[in-house]
Order: C-alpha cells, then structure tokens, then sequence
C-alpha cells in the first residue's frame, strides 16, 4: 500500500473542496484533493452550471415560440423552431467538461496532489483511498470534509425509472411530454420552468401552501404568475402518494384531500439534500453532529482537533459559494493565519422565471428579530430598462434598520436580477447605510436604478415613482 | 509636474503670526481645489486654509501649536503642469503682514482667506443631509459595523471589533478607526472593585486652550485684583422679569437677568467711567471709552470665550436681550468672527445655576473691572421686624487695584445693587 504524508487532504473535489485546495496550495501548503468522481462536484457536474445551461436553452427556445406564435408585443416572427435536444445536452455536457478541465489546470498550478478514489477515514489523521491502483493511505496535520450533498429519496418514490433527481433531469435524452415536479423548492421550479418552455406539461406537486416557501409572498407573486402563463399547474398543498398503478403517473393527494392521478413520462424529486457522510468511516471519529450534518464552530472546526468541515456536508444554507468562502477561509486557518467566520451574509438566488435574489435578511426576518425597519420598495414597471427589456414583472426591495439606517437586507424578483446579487452583498457586507445606496450614482437606463430609488423611497424620497 | 507653495496668508489686522491649531492633510495626501489645508488661530478667531487647487502634499512646514509667521510657506503641494519649482526655501520665514510676492520660478500663491468660524468642522459637515445616521448602541450580541478589509485588518491585528468605536456613519468602523485603536490601545475595562491607576494623559495645550492660559496668566501677574461681594435682593426684579417675559414679542429670546444688569451696568458706569476703560500700563495711560462693550464670558465647547455686545449705551432692555442671545449662539456654535470676540471695555462672568456663592472673578486685560453673577437664591431676610423669603443674588465684582481705590469700587457695587433692587430706577431717566 502506497502512502502519502501531506499537510493538508481534502476529501470532496466540489465548490468548497477544490477552492480550499487551491488556495492551500497558493499558500504554500503540501495538498492532497481526494475526489471519487469528477472534478467540480455537484455544482459542476449536476447541478449549477449545467442547470443553468439547460435553462438558457429553454429561455431561448421559447423566444422563438413566442415569435413563431406572433406573441411579442414588437412584432417578431419567426418560423416553428426546432430544438435538437441531443445537440443542447452536448453543448452543455461541453460546458462541464471544460470547467472539469479548468478546475484541474487551477489544481495543477497551485501544485495539489490529486487522488481519484473513495477516502474512508481510518482515525483522525489518517486516510485511506480506494483507487483504480489500490488502497493508498494518506497522512495529514489537517482534514477537510467537504463531501456536500446528495438528493433526497422520498420512500414511496425512489429513484429509478420514471422518478428522477435533479441529475437524472439533467441528463434526459428528450424532451418529456408530461414532467411532474415533486417539491416546488428552488431547483424543482428551475427545471420545471426550463421543462415548461421546452414544450413539457409541467405540473409541480409542493406539500406545503405555496411554492417557494421560504421567501415571502410579494417575491414569489412574479414566478406564481408566470408559471400560470407558461401552463405550469402548481398543486400547493398536495402530498406525493406514490405512481400510478402502470408507472405511468403519480398518484397525489391535493389538499382538498381527493386523490389524483396526474400523467407523468417522468418525475422529478426534488424535496431537499442531504449530505454525504456514508461509507466515510466517520464511526472511526467523535464527531459532534447536528442531527445528520457535521456540526461546526465559526472557524469550521469540528469537534476534532485538525479535522474541519466544510460546504453542504456542514448543513444550509446549501449554497455552493457559501462552500467556496468555507473552502478559502480554511486554507488560510491551516497555513497558521488568523480568520474566522464572519461574514454578514449570504446571497441566495433562485434562477426561476423571472429570478429572485435575497440577501440578508427580508423584512419578516428583520421583524421576528425584533428589529425595528423601514422598508424601500421600487418596482421594475416604473424602471426604463426593465421596460425595454420587456421585463416589467418585478421589484427592488431594500430593508433597513429604523433607528440608524444601516441596510440588512435586499430583495430583489425580476427578470435578469440574479446579477445585482453582487452589488447587495457588497453593500451589506461593507456595512452601508441608505445614504450609502442613495448616494451612489447608477447608471442609467440599468435594472440597478431601482436599488438607487428603492433606497430614496426607504428615505421618503424616491425620484420615479 | 510644478510645485506650489502656499503662504500663510496675510489674515489682517496687522497681526504678524498665527498659531497652527489644525492640520487636515499629512504629507502625500491628494487635496483638491477648497479642500482646507489647515487651521490656524490669531486673537481668539480662527482662519480656515483652504487648497488653492489641485495637488499631492508634499511638505508641511509647521506643527500643530506652532506659531507660524503670516507670509510664511505652510504647505508645498505637488501639482500637474505648471512650473518646475526652484529647490530650496523650505524654512518658514516670517514676513510680517506683506503680501506674499511671487519670486522668480517659484509660483507662489496666497490661499485666500475665508471667512473666519472658529470651528472649520462645523462647515464641513454642514453638507445638505436630510437625515445623518446616528450611531447607536450596539445591542448585546450584535456584530459590529465595518467592511470585510477592516475586519480582516482587526482579526490580524488581533483586535476584538466590539471593543473599537466606529466613527463612520451609524458607528461602522473604518480604518481609521483601527489605526486610532492600535495606537491609544483598548478602552479601558470596568473592573469589579477598585484598582489603582497609573496612567497620564497628556494634552497638548493648543488654540483656544493656550489663548486662555496665556490671558489669565497676564491677567493675574500683571493686576492686583481688588474682589468686592455684595448681596441684591432681586425678588422685584425677578418678578418684572417673570412678568415681561410672559408676553414675549414675535422675535424675543426670553428675557434673562444678564439684560438688565447691563442696562445697569451702563448706568452705573456714566457716573463712573474710570472703570469703564482699559489700562495700557505700559504707555501709563487709561483709555476711558465712552462706549460701553459689555463682554460676556460664555462657556462654549472649546473652552472660554468673550463675546462683545458692542455699544450697550445705544441698545435698550430688548436690544441687549436679543444681541446677547444672538452671539451666545454664535460662540458656542463656533462660528462667531473676530470682530465679534474682540473690544470689550468692561466684562460680565455668569455661571448662572452653578454661580456659587462668591466667586473671584479674573479681569479681562486691559479692562479695570468685572462683574461677577452669582446664582438667585431664595433666603430669609430680615425686614426689621420678621423675616421674609426673598430671592438673593450675590454680585462679585473685581477691580484693577492700581487704577482703582476700593472706595470706587464699593460706590460702583452699591449703585449697581441700588438699580437691581429698584428696577424702575433703571429704566427712568436720570
């Protein structure tokens, strides 16, 4: 058996894992990046970018339907378009495989050791990787976890057959005829949304009253009602039985309590993420959990001395670039630098149609702190841009404390929106007060006006509307 | 690239020097044009030094406290274009009150004057806000205001956040913040019990502080003070002042004591003017001054300071009410002029509520006299047959003993006392 002595392994090559290992290299640490599968985890293999390719597929897509069916309001036509869907999933697998190779030529110039296998935990400074060549031991002063998430298999549905996850979405060779959703969270509308425009009857299936549960009701209003536009039927309220008695369908319980069988070529379970934790030997360890998350302190320490954590293995939010900061911060804390978690927020987009982006805390948030707010809120119907991009629906919001005006939240719902996600973090994170935000000079004719105005209206002076 | 020196400017009144009691830019700061350069300090007025344009600092010739000479060079700015500067010349030199004269190569510009507040900050901030964010209390747990860079600065400076005042608006802390931190060291932390201290703090004594020390220090060497207290029963002036100010016009401040006690004080003083005048007693010589500039001591921010109501003959009971209230706004709002701050031929102190029983009142040289208020209480009087309560208030006066006999000075009390107790006596003519 083969054996590596490092300073510093990281097991899991996605978001948090690769970020890690690169700057632990930059920072001159001996790496080593154990990964089983391909390099750029969940997020690059099956979930953000490819999902997000697939999404720019179907927006396209229904444009031209929308002008072959005469629809716009500025008199483009177009002949019936056709979509090789082979084509669109090679363009997209293109896009992946080239990111692969991206992450891999980071790795290689930061000078990381990378190891393809599954690592098992042998106690807490050892590992031991299953590789094609055989079992290779690693030894390291410090381990990272950052193994992430994995889909949720709902019992009466598992995966297999018609019933697909997020990957399995991701990966069909057609275009479904009927596609049922189970679970109306942000990745099921995304892939129900892109698979409406594509030309499937969507149908989503969410247990709770309303999909998207958890941003308020004015940013979900936009999506509710384009979903009704695009002929996406939304069951709010319903359960999942389990398919039909053919497989050709799901069999709900709506919440009036009657029964349904709705037609499904496929159904898609997206009901939440678990982490990846089996089959690591974490019974080798004492790690502190938080029910079944590795539980961490602010410097994403576990309860082990020299083994961190990091990313969706660690628990929400989700989010691949909360791992990446997770991942970056790491590395410094093993090169012997002084940093802790402190970051003020974390952004959180849901690229539905039209998007949504929030960040900090939303005005509801702020009141069940107990904090006193005034809230500014300007609509895209009021924002040229917006208008001559034909994207009316929507609005700015931005939420600030009453007693010292300091910004602790912004919202925004609206088309193309998930870009101003920067300019909200940058301006909770710099500690920024209205005056701040008002004072700032927007360009014009910009979406990013309404962050201006949005702050002038908090302050009882908005220009526009 | 050219270089530009700017000269202490001639700021009038044949003053020769001013003392430097602010400097807003440190060398290799950017300056634009009207970004002020510094502050200094003649008389008790202060003179802001604004950049006469654009530039990198790159010399300042004097320090804060430092008296610098008017027409010296006080910053070199280096600037785009323009001239190729002639090296040399870097010691302030004093050219008493001449206008700077260009020499030859060197482009010298006097900044121009502008008006002069005593308090420059005041103005910077005076900027249109509808509304400033106030710091507030950060609540127990809540983390503290600043951009990730100053966090990372504090975290590697092992600075705990929640220990650092932040300046910048709705307390973020800047910075700034952090260098000011480093250098002073932590708050210090309230101990359980007692616990000795050893520390020393110290202030450098500069501008207005320095102005003052260096009055009272001439003012008590130089004149033997003669300290006179008298009691006034001011229950009848009390009561007109209560019944005037309980129709008080559009425009009138409320009427306070101050304002008859100088229509008083001009009346005592037309029967005494020796003591309205000011002693040159290097030339040997009193200058009686048949106008009356009351100055009146007011506490302010920064420290003393003497605002004049000029010509208190002229000015009747309203009058001095409202010019009085004006200037005291005025100095403690930092933006009285010099004009304002200076002339006075004889001076009031007022602690008001805090005047104590007897106070020893220090004159302003060169005038020969001053009068202290002391603060209205009600006592017992003994009217010859009972005692009744009546509001009394102590006058303390000090007088120039060179120049004045104690007689006088006890004559000029009692005609003061006379006209409180009486107020009639002071509105009618003699």
């Amino acid at each position: 058996m083969t054996e590596i002595t490092c300073q510093l392994v990281v097991i899991g090559a996605g978001p948090g894992g690769y970020v890690c290992a690169i700057r632990a290299g930059q920072l001159g640490l001996d790496t080593v990046l154990v990964e089983r599968g391909k390099l750029g985890g969940s997020c690059l293999n099956v979930g953000c970018i490819p999902s997000k390719a697939m999404i720019h597929v179907a927006e396209e897509f229904e444009k031209l339907v929308d002008a072959a069916s005469g629809k716009t309001p500025f008199g483009l036509s177009a002949a019936q378009p056709a979509l090789d869907f082979k084509q669109a999933i090679a363009w997209k697998d293109g896009i992946v495989h080239r990111l692969n190779n991206g992450v891999a030529a980071l790795l290689r110039k930061a000078k990381v050791k990378i190891v393809q296998g599954h690592a098992r935990f042998r106690d807490g400074k050892t590992i031991v990787v299953e590789t094609e060549t055989g079992p290779k031991t690693i030894k390291a002063e410090t381990v990272v976890i950052a193994t992430g998430s994995a889909p949720v298999e709902l019992p009466l549905l598992p995966f297999g057959g018609n019933v697909i996850s997020s990957t399995g979405a991701l990966s069909l060779t057609e275009v479904p005829k009927s596609f049922v959703v189970v679970g109306g969270g942000y990745i099921g509308l995304e892939l129900g949304t892109a698979f409406a425009k594509l030309g499937s009857k969507v149908c989503v299936v969410e247990a709770q009253d309303s999909i998207l549960p958890l941003y308020d009701a004015e940013l979900t209003a936009p999506i509710t009602g384009r979903l009704a536009a695009l002929g996406v039927e939304v069951l709010s309220g319903a359960r999942a039985l389990g398919p039909t008695a053919r497989g050709d369908g799901l069999r709900v319980e709506t919440a009036d309590g009657r029964e349904r069988s709705l037609p499904a070529d496929k159904i898609l379970v997206t009901v939440g993420r678990q982490p990846v934790t089996a089959e690591l030997g974490l019974e080798q360890l004492v790690l502190d959990m938080d029910d079944q998350f590795i539980r961490i302190g602010q410097r994403c320490e576990t309860s082990m001395r020299g083994i961190y954590a990091i990313g969706d293995v660690t628990g929400e939010p989700m989010l691949a670039h909360r791992a990446m900061a997770q991942g970056e911060m790491v590395a410094e804390i093993a090169a012997g630098l002084p940093r802790a978690w402190d970051e003020r927020c974390i952004p959180a987009i849901c690229f539905t149609d039209p998007e949504i982006v929030s960040v900090g805390l939303s005005p509801n948030e702020a009141r069940q702190r107990g904090l006193n707010i005034k809230v500014g809120q300007f609509p895209f119907v009021a924002n040229g841009r917006a208008m001559t991009r034909h994207g009316e629906p929507g609005f700015v919001r931005v939420v600030a404390r009453a007693d010292n005006q300091r910004v602790i939240g912004m919202q925004a719902v609206g088309q193309g929106v998930s870009e101003l996600s920067a300019a909200f973090g940058l301006a909770i994170e710099m500690g920024s007060v209205l005056q701040d935000v008002a004072g700032t000079i927007h360009a014009h004719p910009t979406l990013g006006e309404a962050i201006q105005e949005a702050a002038f209206r908090a302050l009882g002076h908005a220009i526009h509307i | 690239m050219g270089e530009h020196t700017i000269k202490l400017p001639d700021v009038g009144e044949g003053i020769a020097e001013a003392e430097l009691v602010e400097l807003h830019v440190k060398e290799g700061d950017l300056v634009r044009e009207d970004d002020l350069l510094a502050t200094v300090m003649t008389d008790k007025a202060s003179v802001e030094i604004p950049s006469p344009r654009e530039g990198e600092v790159i010399w300042i010739g004097a320090q804060v406290g430092d008296t610098v000479a008017i027409g010296s060079a006080l910053v070199k700015l280096k600037v785009a274009g323009g001239d190729v500067a002639e090296a040399g010349d870097e010691t302030p030199v004093a050219k008493p009150a001449a206008p700077p004269a260009a020499t030859r190569g060197e482009k010298t510009v006097a900044a121009p004057i502008s008006s002069a507040p005593a308090a420059p900050l005041a103005r910077r901030t005076s900027k249109d806000q509808p509304a400033t964010p106030r710091a507030v209390r950060r609540a127990p747990g809540e983390k503290p205001a600043a951009s990730p860079a100053v966090r990372l600065k504090a975290r590697e400076a092992g600075i705990d956040l929640r220990q650092v005042h932040g300046t910048g608006p709705a307390g973020r802390i800047t910075h700034e913040d952090i260098d000011a931190f480093l250098s002073r060291g932590p708050m210090p932390v309230h101990g359980r019990g007692l616990s000795p201290k050893t520390d020393v703090t110290d202030v450098k004594v500069v501008g207005l502080r320095r102005r003052i020390a260096e009055k009272m220090t001439l003012s008590k060497s130089r004149i033997p003070h003669i300290t006179i207290v008298e009691e006034v029963n001011v229950s009848p002036l009390e009561e007109l002042r209560a019944t005037l100010n309980r129709k008080p016009g559009p425009n009138h401040p409320k009427l306070t004591l101050l304002p008859f006690l100088m229509r008083a004080m001009v009346r005592a003083l037309a029967e005494q003017p020796a003591l309205n005048a000011l002693y040159d007693d290097e030339a040997g010589v009193i200058h009686q001054h048949a106008a009356v500039h009351i100055g009146i001591a007011t506490q302010t921010p920064s420290g003393l300071v003497v605002p004049v109501v000029k010509h208190a003959e002229a000015r009747d009971l309203r009058d001095c009410s409202i010019e009085l209230d004006r200037l005291a706004q005025r100095a403690r709002e930092g933006t009285a002029t010099r004009e304002e701050l200076t002339g006075s031929t004889i001076t009031i102190t007022s602690l008001g509520a805090l005047g104590g029983l007897a106070t020893t009142p220090v004159i302003n040289h060169p005038e020969v006299a001053i009068v202290g208020v002391n603060k209205i209480a009600v006592r017992p009087v003994w009217d010859g047959t009972r005692f009744v309560p009546c509001k009394m208030m102590n006058l303390s006066s000090s007088f120039d003993h060179r120049v004045i006999d104690g007689w006088d000075a006890a004559v000029f009390v009692q005609r003061l006392k006379e006209l409180l107790e009486n107020p009639a006596t002071i509105f009618v003519d003699p």
